[in-house]
């Protein structure tokens, strides 16, 4: 059997667990730059407030309903994303890191009886720990588990955990369930498929395989075993070796400031990025170290390094670097002398399978299409004729109006109590 | 006077024989025993998922030495008992009391005279935050 852990409305929850005032309240989250909507409260939901939604055209509603507002603080939502990932792996050692606010459970440990109590526990725990709801799906297959957790979203009545094991059960929920929620049917297929008349995921499931092979071929095929039960989609504790892309080089002069060190990173990042995009990957976590001279004996020794998950999969050298300077600066210690420097690219997976994020943040066609032609001109003019330019990634140019505290991560920010 | 046999070196040993692996000097005695330094996070910090930090302000639980400026090391996971010091959202604001369970009845009991105890009651929105386990304090 397997699980999905999915945290509920996830950066709203974030803020929600240093602001238990905004529970009930309809919260929203802005894009970087506070462009558009990205998350959404439940009561938001009601409201109309769709993804992607443009900010300024909210004015109205948010005074009217009394909408709290935020702009996205990765900071926050990546150290209470850790948290949650922490107590789950102590409770399921064997847990898949699939999103920055969903992991996959290997139950197999888990006797088939206990399976129900053992999801309920998993959800009181990760949010009397943590503070963040989430809802756990336990069934068959990765595909079905994703489909109960997203059943106990809607039915509050399952108080965080759906055990969706029984056929009769499973064919009722795909009856209901639209096709196009289902993992690994994407927007590409979902119009294909609409237009034959397949509009739930039971319809899907009773197509004939050979159909399903021509038209979607194997991650068709994968998706349409999963659903009828049988697990197609591996489990992935750990990243193969070869699934990681590595750049890191020692420096001649040891570097002492920041801007050197934000320089370096920004360096080996568009390395990397581009090493990715030769293999058509994306990539979804990256690894950024610092590390100082172990030979010299008379300074602190500090290997220093942060694993980051980003919101969504990318190749992008603009998005990759701004999290690796970003990471690499929140790394950095004044008076430290650093030797070697590295960023490492993880959780790879081939561009097209990548199931598209709706109202992504970023818009991936223009990354894509700048960093076509930033390859094109390297490729011409010789190695590193553009680079991405550290100076604008220090977020000071970012709108980010409506910013919470960094309540995990900044001693200046932590929760102020008053008694 | 005992006899003593001197012993002169071998002149022919122009070379001296070396341990692979020691370059230079002795090795140390302590080094089979070597322990990883004191790590304050291991002490303090229990479950890392579930500690949180929060600075005070005020002066409610001075009797228990928490004092303006202090920072308190918060676990969530804990499972609140009477008379623990607990982190409490109460009608939309933190607070820092002790909570007190006596005959029934919820009190936040603060660590100074000059305040009174304060009743929970039905009325009040009222969730223990979390507990606190260490206080943070510069002398």
């Amino acid at each position: 059997m397997y699980g999905l852990a999915d945290c509920n409305n996830f950066f709203v929850s974030c803020e929600r667990v240093f602001q238990p005032a905004l529970n009930g309240r309809p919260v929203i989250i802005l894009s970087n730059n506070d462009g558009c909507v990205i998350a959404r409260s439940n009561e938001a939901k009601r409201l109309g407030i769709k993804m992607g939604h443009p900010f300024f055209q909210l004015d109205t509603l948010i005074k009217r309903h009394n909408i709290a507002v935020f702009s996205s603080n990765y900071a926050l939502y990546s150290d209470m994303s850790r948290r949650v990932q922490q107590t789950l792996r102590s409770i399921c050692p064997a847990t898949e890191v699939y999103s920055i606010d969903e992991s996959f459970l290997n139950l197999q440990g888990v006797k088939d009886e206990e399976l129900d109590a053992f999801g309920h526990y998993v959800s009181a725990k990760v949010l009397k720990d943590t503070g963040i709801p989430i809802s756990v799906g336990i069934s068959h297959t990765k595909t079905l588990a994703k489909i109960a957790s997203k059943l106990c979203k809607q039915y509050p009545k399952l108080r965080g955990s759906c055990y969706m094991h029984r056929p009769q059960d499973i064919e009722k929920v795909l009856r209901k369930f639209p096709v196009e929620d289902v993992w690994g049917i994407g927007r590409r297929f979902s119009a294909m498929l609409k237009s034959r008349n397949i509009s739930t995921a039971y319809d899907f499931a009773q197509l004939p395989l050979d159909f399903v092979r021509s038209k979607m071929h194997l991650g068709g095929m994968k998706t349409w075993y999963e659903l009828h039960g049988h697990p197609c989609i591996e489990f992935e504790t750990q990243i193969p070796d070869k699934q990681q892309i590595m750049v890191s080089r020692s420096f001649s002069k040891e570097l002492d400031t920041v801007e050197d060190v934000k320089e370096q990173v920004a360096l080996f990042i568009s390395m990397a990025a581009e090493k990715l995009r030769r293999q058509r990957s994306v990539c979804q976590a990256m690894h950024v170290f610092l590390l100082t001279n172990r030979f010299r004996h008379e300074q602190e020794q500090h290997y220093d390094n942060r694993l980051v998950t980003l919101p969504a999969p990318s190749d992008s050298t603009v998005e990759l670097a701004d999290i690796a300077v970003r990471t690499a600066v929140q790394l950095f210690r004044q008076g430290t002398f650093y030797k070697k420097a590295g960023v490492a690219l993880t959780q790879i997976s081939p561009k097209e399978s990548v199931q598209t994020v709706l109202f992504d943040e970023i818009d991936r066609e223009k990354h894509d299409k700048l960093m076509t032609a930033l390859d094109k001109i390297n490729e011409k003019q010789g190695q590193r004729a553009v680079v991405v330019a550290t100076a604008g990634f220090d977020g000071i140019r970012m709108n980010r109006n409506h910013l919470s505290q960094n309540y995990t991560t900044d001693w200046n920010d932590i929760l102020e109590i008053h008694c | 006077m005992a006899n003593i046999d001197i012993f002169t070196p071998h002149s022919h040993h122009d070379k001296i024989p070396v341990v692979e692996g020691i370059h230079a000097g002795f090795p140390s005695p302590a080094e089979d025993y070597a322990e990883p330094v004191l790590d304050l996070n291991r002490y303090v910090v229990k479950n890392q998922a579930s500690t949180f930090y929060a600075r005070i302000s005020g002066d409610s639980m001075v009797g228990v030495g928490i004092q303006d400026g202090d920072i308190v090391v918060i676990d969530k996971s804990l499972e609140p008992t009477n008379d623990q010091i607990a982190v409490c959202f109460i009608d939309g604001e933190f607070t820092l009391k002790r909570i007190h369970i006596e005959n029934g009845r919820l009190f936040l009991m603060p660590h100074n005279p000059a305040y009174p105890p304060i009743e929970i009651t039905e009325e009040n929105h009222f969730q223990v935050w979390g507990i606190v386990t260490y206080v943070i304090k510069k002398m």
